[in-house]
């Protein structure tokens, strides 16, 4: 081969490459988990739709997700979109990452405030900033045990603390000294904070700069928990000592189990056929009727950084269409953030998704600081050291609120009192 | 002059490397240790404080940075003997004459090194589990049990123990049976005509031939040890009640998970001088002992 033709060849190479990419606009999409890979059937249609437009889904595990949009926020290689946990939106709107969102959702036609759950949607709103669409929800709520709760001589879930409480006591002198009416993992801070959550009393106070754990809001939810253990109605147990809940679960080591939307799937497709109609779904019992919980699930949110916003929010759009949600929930399982979408057959046939649908009517978002998450994890520790170490519930929440106000938030009241940074 | 100028030059791109991935970067950790960067200091340059100390200060304040400290040291205490003792086991049974497939058994034994830690955290984690686990049926026909491997504040450690060294025994074996195949054979001959018994033998000839190996995998043992980190992060998240939170855990948790950089690097640089004072004084003990030998 001359020269000539190997020249010839390397151009016709060099134009091939980067014949498409001059007219073709990439817009990049951070996802994780099971939505991540979902999320690439529904794009083809958005795609037809532009022309020249091609979205690129990248997908990562939930567990680095963070960790990396942190880093790429340092090293300014944020995609333009991105499916953000809900909790984490005031971390990324105090790092000015997000790109406000009202201006786009005044103009939309498809995007409309009233079709969301409202506790749902105020996830997204920090300091009265809208920085995210909310696309999928989640919320904690009761599984339980039908055949354990009728033997135990109950022909419903309970619906307050107080038949909640009957319905443990029985259920644990039915099943015996080796087996329990509840399951909550001790390292797990969602169940209390669920319960917690349902309380008047916030759970910070003074715009998110101090704990609030020695309110009697929260010990009254404190002292429900606390006492699923002292009556062993729950094993004092963590989740990496369970080795299988769904197993557990099916053999009745446990016949209440407060967990999200996700498990639906794991139950139906884990349980043995026979125990099939011996489970549901029930909203979460607050001390006087249903209660709620905390407003979980992910958002869209569009990064400031990117060049192509407009056609971002043309993406969000096209996602939180009415037909692309329910699409979306028969896809993965999660249940669609707007309530128009819930008129839809799979979801109304489908008992178990009955009880979210009542609960997210009452969700409330968590409170909106970036510490949150160490915080909620400080109040579990606070938990167990009162369920396994023994300590007094009074020196647990003292030492709590000492830890959230001193160690915790004293950056963000400082920088708050000086008027910078929110 | 010349050859010397040519040295350098081969030797300056892993220089460069050396220079750009690990002298900057530890520099700039100790910088940051003397900072409270955190998740206001990303967001703007402003909020960052330089703050002397106080990040050391704080953190030997810490009433849990002390309990981390003392679950990394007893997990050292206890796994450190251990997974010695078991290395020279198995390194003396492969050395053996009378052993039989070496190859084979070498390769079953030094498996455990290779396999993936999160993958074999989940068998162990059913081998420790309360009811169905293998460890405690075993110890039922003892008449032991049952034992709350991981979720007693006092057994979670020693469970870690058990996994950690059964993980890393394999490595230090590799190496303590080359110490082992350098020791001269005819010290044995010459000893077992002098009628020295099997532990004799082992006392006065293995051991001390051994010795500069031996000291050399404790001191990258302990090292390896006091930065216990992927058996808690796999096993058990520090449960419970914080028994298995290691130091390295704690500055993972300070630094990735609530991003306060600034004190993850203070913890980070005071386990540094911690490991180093250890195989110091370890170095140190060991040179004494030969001098005087």
């Amino acid at each position: 081969m001359g020269l000539a033709r190997i020249a010839a060849w390397a151009t016709m190479f060099a134009l091939c490459a980067c014949a498409p990419a001059s007219n073709e606009t990439t817009l990049k999409l951070w996802a994780f988990g099971p939505e991540g890979e979902a999320v690439g059937k529904l794009l083809t249609e958005f795609e037809r739709a532009h022309p020249g437009v091609r979205v690129e889904v990248q997908n990562m595990p939930l567990t680095a997700m963070h960790e990396k949009l942190l880093t790429a926020f340092a090293g300014d290689a944020l995609p333009d979109l991105c499916q953000l946990g809900n909790t984490w939106i005031p971390e990324f709107a105090v790092l000015g990452a997000l790109e406000p969102l009202q201006a786009y959702v005044d103009q939309s036609s498809i995007v409309r405030r009233d079709d969301y759950f409202a506790g749902i949607w105020d996830t997204n709103v920090v300091n009265g900033a809208l920085y995210g669409v909310s696309w999928y929800v989640d919320t904690r709520l009761l599984f339980y045990r039908k055949d354990l709760l009728a033997a135990a001589g109950f022909d419903h879930a309970p619906r307050d603390w107080d038949e909640w409480r009957r319905a443990m006591a029985a259920i644990k002198k039915n099943q015996g000294a080796d087996k329990y009416a509840i399951f909550l993992p001790l390292n797990e801070f969602e169940p209390l904070l669920n319960l917690a959550i349902q309380q008047n009393e916030p759970l910070l106070l003074d715009d998110g700069t101090r704990g609030n754990f020695e309110s009697a809001g929260f010990r009254r939810a404190l002292d429900f928990y606390v006492d699923a253990f002292r009556e062993n109605w729950a094993p004092a147990m963590s989740n990496t000592q369970i080795a299988n809940v769904w197993d557990e679960f099916g053999k009745g080591y446990f016949a209440f189990y407060i967990t999200g939307p996700w498990n639906i799937g794991e139950f139906k497709r884990r349980l043995p056929a026979r125990l099939q109609d011996s489970w549901n779904t029930a909203p979460l019992p607050g001390a006087n009727g249903p209660g709620g919980g905390a407003a979980g699930g992910s958002s869209f949110a569009i990064f400031r950084a990117s060049k192509n916003k407009r056609l971002a929010w043309e993406l969000v759009e096209f996602l939180s269409q009415v037909k692309q949600q329910q699409r979306f929930y028969t896809l993965t399982g999660d249940l669609p953030a707007r309530r128009s979408a819930w008129d839809f057959a799979e979801l109304e046939t489908d008992e178990f998704t009955h009880a979210f649908r009542a609960q997210l009517e009452l969700v409330k978002p968590t409170p909106k600081v970036p510490e949150w998450e160490r915080i909620a994890t400080e109040m579990q520790f606070a938990a167990e050291r009162i369920v396994r170490g023994g300590e007094s519930t009074e020196a647990a929440l003292r030492a709590l609120d000492a830890k959230v106000d001193e160690e915790i938030l004293a950056k963000r009241r400082t920088l708050l009192a000086r008027g910078g940074q929110r | 002059m010349r050859s010397e100028r040519a040295a350098w030059t081969f030797v300056a791109p892993a220089l460069v490397v050396l220079g750009v991935f690990l002298v900057l970067p530890v520099c700039a950790a100790l910088l940051l240790s003397f900072t409270d960067f955190d998740i206001y200091a990303l967001a703007n340059l402003d909020n960052l404080r330089f703050i002397g100390l106080a990040n050391y200060v704080d953190v030997l304040r810490t009433p849990l940075f002390w309990k981390v400290l003392a679950n990394t040291v007893w997990f050292v205490v206890l796994a450190l003997p251990l997974s010695l003792a078991l290395s020279l086991g198995a390194a003396l049974l492969l050395n053996s004459p009378l052993a039989r497939f070496k190859g084979l058994h070498r390769t079953a034994l030094f498996a455990p090194v290779v396999t993936t830690v999160v993958a074999v955290a989940i068998i162990w984690r059913y081998l420790f589990h309360t009811r169905y686990g293998l460890i405690n049926y075993a110890l039922s026909h003892l008449g032991i049990g049952p034992i709350d491997w991981l979720g007693d504040p006092h057994w979670a450690m020693p469970a870690l123990v058990l996994f950690a060294v059964w993980k890393n025994f394999g490595y230090n074996m590799i190496i303590l049976l080359a110490g082992l195949q350098a020791i001269p054979q005819d010290l044995y001959e010459a000893a077992r005509i002098d009628g020295a018994s099997a532990w004799r033998r082992f006392w006065h000839i293995t051991l001390p031939g051994l010795r500069p190996v031996l000291l050399l995998v404790a001191v990258i043992t302990i090292a390896g040890y006091f930065q216990l980190f992927a058996e808690p992060y796999v096993m058990t998240r520090g449960d419970p009640l914080q028994s298995t939170v290691s130091v390295l855990y704690l500055m993972y948790e300070e630094g990735f998970k609530w991003w306060n950089l600034g004190r993850a690097c203070a913890i980070a640089f005071l386990l540094f001088a911690l490991i180093l004072v250890i195989t110091r004084v370890l170095l140190r003990f060991a040179r004494a002992k030969d001098e005087r030998a």
